[in-house]
């Protein structure tokens, strides 16, 4: 059976020989258009005047489009129609598209969109989280607030309270192929190509804007050059251009940002400051705890809603609360709207009670890891050996959110990992070592992860699938979900190969089309494989069992004896091969051609109310990591990381660690060198590879052991896999945590760790820690 | 006529110079319809388009996006287009990337397959600088090191060899110092353009039009290094990563922060004189030439002059260099043993210094006889730390002497806060640099990438 294989990658071919095609890659018609923005050049002002004189005159410069140029909607949001994609008199941000160049080529285009010569009335813009607050500038009427328990009551009859506030800073996804669309005028509509993770809203968005239905526009993605969240609705303004440009001129268009201006318009991470107090008893134990929550949010809302909602579900991660109180304050800014990126909010909420356990433990000297043990859940029965906090003996343990935690693993993750990384011996080691070091201090920490999986808007978490088998048995694979370097294509084309007993190389996989499966939610949310591959095998099963019948018919048996394994077919006695019994099913005039269609099952969420099954199940792990740090610059760098991670039972374990490896990097780079820098104006500027800064080769740990945990989801998931798109990136707060223990080892105060961990942020850690001021 | 003549992935090509600043990059993509080559950033910086470029003086990976047509005359350009056999067989490094699962975009792919293919025709096993020019943002590096490390030692397959094109006289490139010199002194507001690194981005980012231009490439007298008694002479069209090996074994500190010095692809076409012409504050070169007492050696037309090369850099963005006047060579000791390099940056490999201090302290008899130190980073030019020296030469080299030499920081610099550090973190972390540098002489551990687990 193919599922469970460590296959390579479906393009890996390709990549490596360059003939993988992105949208920048498509051989364009002759008669191309090719699009730019003009942006603000102020954070917050009405347009006064716009002469666009010289940018029209420009060479190659078909025509310049404003907002009044648009004849249907200009709108680019994906939630609340507030994001013109042409400034409407008021500019919000440094970076808002203001006008569209139409020229003959790229650098035309690039080139005449500077010439704009735009005055503003400049008013006040709203920058800071603090002066967010200042002004009530926020998303909704005012803080979401989820309790359970009493938090404050707990809190203030604790023998301990620790209370602390740190800031931790967005990150840009810096996706190697930036935003792209390319759109054919078609009769009637038109065709576009984006590279997106999510074509039903380009679809949606192009539709709106052309004053279509939506059966007017078709959508197309091969693959994208990563996403990261990053291309779940940033792409709208790219892809609408397009259309729009395609249809009203009749001529091809196509659209990519540069580098700069991909950074300095689209959205990132968000930014979070969070405050949080606790009440502990002498052993370390949570009576109560509360979290406040500041999300800047920039100057739309796009996904900002439910991307804090998530972070409030993982204010949490493995520890049982049980008078807990969240307040989520959702900010508006005049900076670039917000985004999903992995995680989704996750990571804050999740770094914020990691954050909270180490300085618990130092305040009350304990140790970190026994500490985050102790207020661990408890473990799931027969997750691990028999455990006297097992929830079968207990009463139902509760999220925040009220949802039982029925799946727990992370007792039997830690223990192995500890043991697995030599944890206490290191951690002794590593005091050792810094006796004897002045001016290097190491640091090591194991943080664990529980990451909700499912979207919490419940109606997205639906799935469709189109399956053909060709009378020569071969197979054309179709889904909803789209491949952006995660391997969800070569996984789903395992599913389908395992359904039809057949060998990968029978199933070809395509591109990603809203032609052949409609109304597809995005790409994210780790949900791909979870969601596409139950959707195909749904539908892979329904064309088997067609043939199934019918070949049990011919051969006067039942449907239940015929067998489909390693290229053959079995009935009843008889073996065929696959292709045959394909061309005897398709002479006996039996469908080879089938939709599927899947629907998580159980979620069930309300989000206003702060209550509910929001996630199907919890994926988990841990990572231990040990870093040193120069006392004197502050630079840092991770010597050794190790990860444990629960994946369920693999569809691919190659593309399951793969997963791992590349989202722990990205996690650490989150946390250390990956610093987005603003300006009083509220430019950005950390608008290129030369100022933001991801990991490098050198960056990677030096020893890199990820190993996936054996066991397999409880819950029917396909296969009993597990999601693994976002749950690995969290284990870079381990980083984090060994950042904080060396910082720490500088002095007997807490050294209040900021993030990123720049060698500056370190460097005043380390003289906190040492009591300077 | 101004053509340009090379070898694309082993076929002979002449492209019209028309447009002398138009990019490798542009050229494939969108005139040859090579797409294999990506545009990731288009400054160099991320490695998508790493290209192998062979010339009488071997091979090279090079960043196609900065890398413009006049430059390639008489050279070899393969792409990964042509990386693969003859009958279609992956190279090696192409089996292993997928063996070794080392893509899931492949965006990135193809500029790491043509660095790791350019490190096996040279034999560098040293994969974490090679490899320091190409991001990836998927993988976590890991398994395209795994795909590195089973390639490194082996030979390149035989089909990577090839001839060099048989061509006439490089357009727009005097082919020495003195066709140069007499040219510039006629066309002083011309451009030069040796590696194109930093012009390359003007074009690219900045849009700049450059109506007249020269390249420096083919004046081979501008890349020698010699050797002069006690000092060694290094020619301004010297390529950062042939400095690097040239100073490998007699200047450690230079060659390490060298090694630190952007990434290959641009130590491969960068050279010593253009980071030192452009002026810039951040350069990593300057503070260590200075520190090192370098001298600059500056000519125009046949008038040729010898400065301190900190008398060089008068203001931000101002040199003292007339009108046609260009960098010709600087000098330097032949040996360094003792001189300290201290590059401080967001991230280790492949960025520009926050603050990057050098030092040379002579201590005979236990005091400090002479000091030179300069810092980038810390004010608008690259800056000796006069008030420092002055503060440690005739004392006792101890903690307590260089601790009371701190405050002179503050009267040689006042540096600026921006998107790489905070001025006060700027000060601190300079100040911090020559007590590290002290405890280092010492004997002290103060490197943390000399830390193992």
């Amino acid at each position: 059976m193919s599922v469970a294989k460590p296959l390579p990658h479906d393009s890996g071919p390709l990549h490596v020989s360059g003939r993988a095609r992105y949208i920048d890659d498509v051989p364009l018609p002759a008669n191309t258009l090719h699009l730019a923005f003009g942006l603000a050049t102020v954070a917050h002002g009405e347009i006064a005047s716009m002469d666009l004189s010289a940018v029209r005159a420009a060479p190659g410069v078909v025509a310049v489009w404003t907002a009044e140029d648009l004849p249907f909607a200009n709108d680019v949001s994906p939630s609340v129609h507030d994001e013109p994609m042409l400034a409407t008199g008021t500019v919000h941000y440094v970076g808002q598209p203001v006008f569209l160049v139409i020229a003959e080529s790229h650098l035309q285009a690039r080139k005449a969109a500077r010439l704009g010569r735009i005055d503003y009335r400049e008013r006040p813009a709203i920058l800071t989280v603090d002066q967010a607050l200042a002004a009530d500038s926020r998303f909704e009427d005012g803080p979401v607030i989820w309790e359970k328990g009493a938090a404050e009551a707990a809190i203030a009859a604790a023998p301990h309270v620790i209370e602390g506030r740190f800031d931790m800073g967005g990150q840009e996804h810096f996706y190697l192929e930036g935003q792209a669309a390319f759109a054919l005028p078609a009769e009637g509509g038109v065709v576009v190509q984006s590279s997106t993770q999510h074509p039903t809203e380009i679809q949606h968005k192009v539709a709106e804007a052309l004053g279509l239905s939506m059966n007017a526009v078709r959508v197309e993605c091969r693959r994208m050059g990563g996403g990261f969240g990053g291309k779940e609705s940033q792409g709208n303004a790219l892809a609408v251009s397009c259309g729009l440009v395609a249809h009203l001129t009749g001529r091809p268009a196509k659209m990519r940002y540069d580098r700069d201006d991909d950074m300095v318009i689209t959205g990132k991470r968000h930014d979070f400051r969070i405050e949080y107090r606790a009440g502990v008893d002498e052993t370390g134990r949570i009576l109560g705890i509360s979290f406040r929550h500041l999300v800047r949010c920039g100057w739309s809302q796009d996904l900002s809603l439910p991307v804090a909602d998530r972070a409030m579900l993982h204010a949490d991660n493995a520890y049982l609360l049980e008078n807990v109180r969240i307040e989520s304050h959702r900010l508006k800014t005049n900076t670039q709207s917000a985004t999903a990126y992995r995680g989704f909010g996750g990571p804050q909420g999740m770094l914020g009670i990691e954050r909270a356990m180490d300085h618990i433990a130092h305040e009350l000297g304990l140790d970190p890891l026994a500490l985050r043990r102790a207020n661990y859940y408890a473990e799931a029965p027969g997750a691990s050996p028999p455990d006297p906090q097992s929830i079968s003996t207990t009463k139902k343990q509760t999220t925040p959110y009220h949802m039982e935690v029925e799946d727990f693993i992370l007792h039997a993750i830690t223990d192995r990992l500890e043991a697995a990384s030599d944890f206490a011996a290191r951690k002794a080691a590593v005091a050792t070592w810094n006796a004897g070091n002045a001016i290097l201090k190491k640091g090591i920490a194991l943080t664990p992860v529980k990451f909700g999986i499912s979207f919490t808007l419940t109606h997205l978490n639906q799935a469709g699938a189109l399956v053909h088998v060709y009378q020569d048995g071969s197979i054309h694979l179709n889904h909803g979900g789209t491949e952006m370097g995660q391997g969800l294509f070569r996984k789903v084309a395992q599913v389908a190969a395992s359904s039809f007993g057949v060998d990968i190389a029978t199933v070809a996989i395509t591109a990603t089309d809203t032609g052949k499966v409609p109304n597809t939610s995005a790409t994210a949310a780790s949900s791909g494989s979870d969601l596409n591959g139950m959707a195909v095998k749904a539908a892979c099963d329904t064309i088997r069992g067609r043939m199934a019948e019918f070949l049990a018919r011919e051969h006067q048996t039942i449907p239940a004896k015929v067998h489909f394994e390693n290229g053959r077919v079995f009935v009843g006695g008889d073996e065929i091969g696959f292709a045959e019994a394909v061309a005897r099913c398709y002479e006996g005039r039996v469908s080879l051609s089938s939709t599927g269609f899947y629907a998580t099952p159980k979620v069930s969420w309300d989000r206003k109310a702060g209550r509910g099954r929001a996630f199907y199940y919890f994926a988990y792990g841990a990572a231990v990591s040990e870093v040193v740090i120069d006392t004197l610059t502050g630079e840092n760098r991770i010597l050794r990381t190790d990860i444990l991670h629960d994946c369920g039972a693999s569809l691919n374990p190659a593309i399951d660690i793969g997963q791992i490896e590349g989202g722990f990097v990205q996690g650490a780079g989150w946390l250390t060198t990956e610093e987005l820098v603003w300006d009083d104006r509220g430019r950005l500027r950390t608008h290129a590879p030369s100022t933001y800064k991801i990991p490098a080769c050198s960056d990677r740990p030096r020893i890199f052991n990820v190993t996936l945990w054996d066991g397999e989801n409880r819950e029917e998931t396909i296969y009993r896999s597990k999601a693994v798109g976002e749950p690995p990136f969290m284990h870079g707060i381990s980083v984090f945590s060994a950042l904080g223990a060396a910082c720490a080892a500088c002095g007997p105060h807490f050294p209040d760790l900021q993030a990123p961990a720049t060698a500056e942020a370190v460097l005043a850690a380390v003289k906190r820690a040492r009591g300077a001021a | 006529m101004n053509d340009i003549a090379f070898l694309l992935n082993g076929t002979p090509v002449r492209v019209s110079g028309d447009d002398p600043t138009r990019t490798l990059l542009q050229w494939l993509r969108e005139d040859r319809g090579l797409t294999g080559t990506k545009e990731g950033c288009n400054e160099g910086d991320c490695g998508a388009c790493t290209v192998m470029v062979t010339d009488a003086g071997g091979t090279r990976a090079l960043n196609a996006c900065i890398l413009f047509l006049p430059q390639l005359h008489g050279r070899a350009v393969r792409t990964v287009e042509g990386l693969s056999g003859p009958k279609g067989e992956m190279h090696p490094v192409q089996a292993a990337m997928v063996d070794h699962h080392g893509s899931q975009c492949g965006f990135c792919t193809p500029g790491f397959v043509m660095s790791m293919a350019a490190a096996q025709v040279n034999g560098a096993t040293d994969h974490d600088d090679y490899l320091a020019g190409n991001l990836c943002r998927c993988t976590g590096y890991a398994p395209i090191v795994r795909a590195a490390e089973t390639v490194a030692g082996t030979e390149a397959p035989g089909w990577m060899a090839g001839a060099l094109p048989e061509v006439g006289a490089a357009p727009f490139a005097p082919t020495s110092s003195d066709e140069l010199a007499a040219w510039y002194a006629a066309h002083p507001d011309a451009t030069l353009i040796a590696g194109a690194t930093d012009v390359g981005l003007w074009v690219t980012k900045q849009l700049r039009d450059l109506p007249k231009v020269a390249f420096l490439h083919a004046c081979a007298d501008l890349q020698k290094i010699e050797r002069d008694g006690d000092r060694l002479r290094i020619g301004a069209g010297v390529t950062i990563a042939a400095l690097r090996k040239a100073v490998a074994g007699t200047h450690p500190a230079f060659a390490e922060l060298l090694r630190r010095f952007a990434s290959e692809q641009v130590r491969q076409a960068a050279t010593i004189g253009g980071n030192i012409a452009n002026g810039s504050p951040i350069g990593d070169t300057p503070p260590a030439l200075i520190a090192m007492g370098a001298v600059l050696h500056l000519r125009k037309g046949e008038t040729r002059r010898d400065i301190p090369l900190e008398d060089f850099f008068l203001d931000y963005g101002k040199q003292d260099r007339a009108k046609g006047e260009f960098v010709e060579a600087v000098t330097i000791p032949a040996s360094a043993a003792g001189l300290a390099c201290h590059k401080l940056s967001k991230r280790f490999d492949q960025d520009i210094s926050a603050v990057c201090g050098c030092f040379a302290i002579g201590v005979e008899g236990g005091k400090i006889a002479n000091a030179r130190i300069a810092f980038g980073g810390m004010a608008g030019i690259p800056k000796r730390a006069a008030a420092v020296e002055a503060a440690l030469v005739g004392r006792d080299w101890t903690l307590a002497t260089v601790t009371a030499a701190l405050p002179a920081f503050a009267s040689d610099f006042a540096p600026m806060t921006d998107m790489r550090a905070s001025a006060t973190y700027r000060l601190e972390a300079a100040q911090n640099m020559l007590i590290r540098y002290f405890h280092e002489r010492e004997g002290q551990a103060v490197s943390v990438l000399e830390v193992t687990p």
